[in-house]
């Protein structure tokens, strides 16, 4: 019968009478069968990760990446090798910090807005804000560049940062106004009652409260940006970043370097992911 | 002043919003009314024939990006329903372990991890090779270039996204409804179809709506791993914009692309029923 789990169904009278009977033991094999399922999965999601870890160990000779050839640390040794890679993924680097600061800034502006306030205009910001998460990044990016070329604007470095803050504003704002909106307000009440002045009352106060979704949200701002390839590609001109160089050399063969610098950044996000979750464990 | 307050801290971000998403809208829409070449520059001539010449050269390819975005969407679905199922009813205390490794794989970048699905794929890679050798498949078989590559990218691409909505929504089920269900002598079948099933379908909703869009557009797995025969509307509105600069051509192509889109969207959120499209919205 069912082999998803999702329903191993036995007759409702049958179950009263026998609860461990033939209905739970085939509800357990379902189970299992699903848990195996799931296993599977997650290797599937992993199998290009793991590629990309074990070719950057690769002793490859010729430009193509794609045969295993034996076991080398070379390629570590060489990492600086392509100048214009290192190039990229330092503008990826720069363009991460610079776009997250200022998302950061003005999205935890508006979270706060929406989360606090009941104001005209509200429900247009957040229909402006679900078309910037919705809307294809093809567009947004096609859209963009057709400001940039009607305006005479080059496009480089500030247009790609501009694109940046654009598609990870939402997110952010999202993530605390959701922070703001479980807040108890009684604490700042108590503040003020106290004697504090709004503006310490925000900073020893609020702030401090709405911090982790500030800190969420930079971080998913810094994941998307080091990441994107499409929107980057529409407004950066001859600028070139990690993903874009990775793209540009798919047709003459993608260096193991690349699957190096890949790893690091894949260790890097590792690390931040289980350090928040450690941190969001000791806080609860 | 404390009622500006709340415009005070919206401006930055609503001038950024208005700006640099509302503002470039209507400079594609002039962009789509041009003439000209990028030699001589373009001029205004409100020349719409461009949007039928258009449709008509590549109705093709906007088919086949609709047809892989469907049938992307639908694989993804049956994929991440019962694995979202399985974490939410019985990942216990290691869910959240689950949902990261769900997670952990896309914090390599995207355009990386296709490029390893080709060397993956490739006649000589990891996974044909040893089938060659062993005679299991013939020596000109080959997967890279072909729909089943496209589609298997966008699918492995895009999973987490509908994943995550359909746990967040089969995780507000209260498992007291479903025993609720069991008491009153709903079977297992039924007390899913009848109870868990209904009250997730917006988890569903939001996942199709987070992943047909971005797969209909996508050009990278299409890039990576398709062939001439594959390119989807999203390569030509790219080769139109960045290598061939015809501007016109390509504006046209991206608002044909959106409107398409956000029909098809209100369709579906009317059939479905409009409180869901608000929820969706809402979150």
């Amino acid at each position: 019968m069912s082999t998803t789990g999702l329903g191993a169904a036995a007759p409702a009278a049958a179950q009263e009478t026998a609860p461990a009977g033939r209905g739970r033991s085939r509800t357990r094999i379902g189970d299992r069968l699903l848990k195996v399922y799931v296993w599977l999965i997650i290797a599937w999601l992993f199998l290009p990760i793991a590629v990309m870890i074990v070719f950057g160990f690769n002793d490859t000779k010729s430009k193509s990446n794609v045969t295993w050839q034996g076991f080398t640390l070379n390629w570590w040794g060489r990492l600086g090798e392509y100048p214009e890679l290192t190039r990229a993924v330092v503008n990826s680097l720069q363009i991460a910090v610079l776009s997250t600061l200022i998302t950061t800034v003005i999205g935890t502006l508006m979270g706060l807005a929406l989360g606090r306030y009941r104001f005209r205009g509200q429900g247009a910001t957040n229909l402006v804000m679900f078309a910037a998460i919705a809307s294809p990044e093809l567009v947004m990016g096609a859209s963009l560049l057709s400001l940039f070329i009607s305006s005479g604007v080059q496009t480089g470095f500030v247009t790609v940062v501009i694109a940046h803050v654009l598609f990870s504003l939402s997110f952010v704002a999202i993530t605390v106004r959701a922070r703001v909106i479980g807040l108890d307000r009684s604490i700042e009440e108590a503040a003020r009652d106290l004697g504090a002045s709004t503006w310490v009352t925000f900073w020893r106060v609020t702030f401090p409260m709405i911090l982790p979704g500030v800190v969420a949200g930079a971080l998913l701002a810094f994941a998307l940006s080091i990441d994107d390839f499409v929107i980057t590609q529409f407004t950066s001109g001859a600028l070139q970043t990690f993903p874009l160089w990775i793209w540009g050399a798919t047709r003459i063969g993608v260096p193991p370097q690349v699957n190096i610098i890949g790893t690091l950044i894949f260790a890097v996000g590792v690390a931040i992911a289980v350090f928040n979750t450690v941190l969001s464990r000791r806080r609860t | 002043m404390k009622r500006l307050a709340p415009y005070l801290l919206i401006l930055p971000g609503g001038l950024w919003l208005a700006i640099f998403l509302v503002v470039p809208m209507v400079f594609m829409a002039s962009v789509s009314t041009q003439e000209g070449d990028v030699v001589n520059g373009f001029v205004q001539t409100f020349n719409f024939s461009v949007y039928g010449d258009a449709l008509a050269q590549y109705q093709t390819q906007f088919l086949r990006s609709a047809g892989y975005g469907l049938t992307a969407t639908v694989i993804s679905v049956v994929l991440a329903y019962p694995m979202a199922y399985w974490i939410a009813f019985k990942g216990g205390p290691r869910k959240s372990t689950y949902l990261l490794l769900v997670l952990l794989p896309f914090f390599v970048s995207f355009v990386l991890r296709t490029v390893s699905w080709k060397f993956l794929l490739a006649d000589d890679g990891m996974l044909l090779a040893p089938l060659k050798s062993a005679g299991l498949v013939s020596g000109d078989f080959h997967v890279l270039q072909t729909t089943v590559a496209v589609i298997g990218g966008l699918v492995y691409n895009y999973l987490p996204f509908m994943i995550l909505p359909i746990y967040v929504a089969l995780e507000r089920v209260d498992p007291r409804v479903v025993e609720a269900a069991q008491d009153l002598y709903a079977a297992r079948r039924e007390a899913f179809t009848k109870v868990v099933l209904p009250l997730s379908l917006p988890g569903v909703f939001a996942g199709v709506l987070m992943t047909f869009v971005p797969m209909t557009a996508d050009y990278v797995n299409a890039g990576i791993l398709g062939g001439p025969e594959n390119t989807m509307i999203g390569n030509i509105i790219q080769t139109e914009y960045l290598v061939n600069n015809d501007y016109p051509t390509a504006a046209a192509l991206s608002f044909t692309l959106m409107a398409a889109m956000l029909i098809g969207i209100f369709a579906y959120a009317k059939a479905l029923g409009t409180e869901n499209v608000l929820e969706a919205a809402a979150r």
